[in-house]
């Protein structure tokens, strides 16, 4: 019964977090210059909004509001960092690959396969797309339940970043706590 | 004034450049795959150079949150799609170019 009441709670709360999440949104995009030039008429504007909004929230907020999660603000606090080195890392990457296109530096693709310590959602797309961005690898397919990545590598430097070095690894398994 | 616009311009230009070594790599790399390299992470940097660039030309605007949102949503979806085409291409067995191989 007290479970009952508080999966209930727990629905409600995240439809409410959702609905006001995506009203200012909504208001950020599109209801911004109308309230500036024509103040009378908040209530039809906004009306629109509320209604858009509703629909919204009902629709998406098991996926918006995670159900389980743990320290997620220390999380958030360690994945603001991490973006900031992927900036960077964006950089790198394009030079890398502008280098290869105009003949510096040589292409030699391989294919590998290794194993990681990741197994949430989140962490192992997090560890795919940062694959992606990084210089001269992209992930081609993802294992779940091991955690195992097939990375194309554009030649063996790459690669051995992966599967020697693992800055990535660790970086990942810090941010998400799954060392 | 001239300021903003010619350090904007730089940042076009710049993006611009990218765009294009990306679409070099795409006709010139030998197989799918290193093609796939090229576009995929020219596009990246070269979208944020030229987002950014339009963001200093607009100043500090609701236009400019806007446009720093598209360019979010790019860093999400890029590598997303990509990956989609890859693992597509793997799964359905196509060949991977080895060095020396003849050019596909």
């Amino acid at each position: 019964m007290d479970m009952a009441v508080m999966e209930r709670g727990n629905k409600t709360f995240s439809i409410i977090l959702t609905f006001c999440i995506m009203f200012a949104f909504w208001m950020l995009l599109s209801a911004w210059t109308v309230y500036l030039v024509e103040p009378y008429d908040l209530f039809i504007v906004s009306s629109k909004g509320i209604l858009a909004a509703i629909i919204v929230s009902f629709l998406t907020y098991e996926i918006f509001v995670p159900s389980r999660g743990e320290n997620v603000i220390l999380k958030l606090r360690r994945f603001i960092p991490y973006v900031g080195w992927e900036l960077w890392q964006i950089y790198l990457a394009t030079i890398d690959v502008a280098k290869r296109v105009y003949g510096i530096l040589e292409v030699d693709p391989q294919i590998i396969e290794f194993d990681t310590t990741l197994r949430s959602d989140f962490a192992l797309v997090t560890f795919g797309n940062s694959i992606t961005l990084t210089p001269g690898t992209i992930t081609i397919d993802i294992e779940p339940e091991r955690g195992r990545y097939i990375v194309h590598a554009i030649a063996k430097g790459p690669a051995d970043s992966l599967t020697v070095d693992q800055t990535m690894q660790k970086k990942v398994g810090h941010v998400f706590m799954e060392e | 004034m001239l300021a903003i616009d010619v350090v904007a311009t730089m940042f076009l230009a710049a993006g611009a450049f990218f765009m294009i070594t990306g679409t070099i790599g795409l006709l010139k790399f030998p197989d799918f795959y290193t093609r796939m390299h090229a576009t995929g992470k020219c596009d990246t940097l070269g979208q944020i150079l030229i987002i950014v660039g339009c963001m200093i030309y607009e100043g500090f605007t609701l236009i400019t949150i806007k446009l720093l949102m598209v360019s979010a949503f790019y860093l999400l979806a890029g590598p997303a799609g990509g990956h989609a085409l890859m693992k597509a291409a793997y799964v359905t067995g196509l060949p991977v170019w080895k060095k020396g191989d003849k050019r596909m």
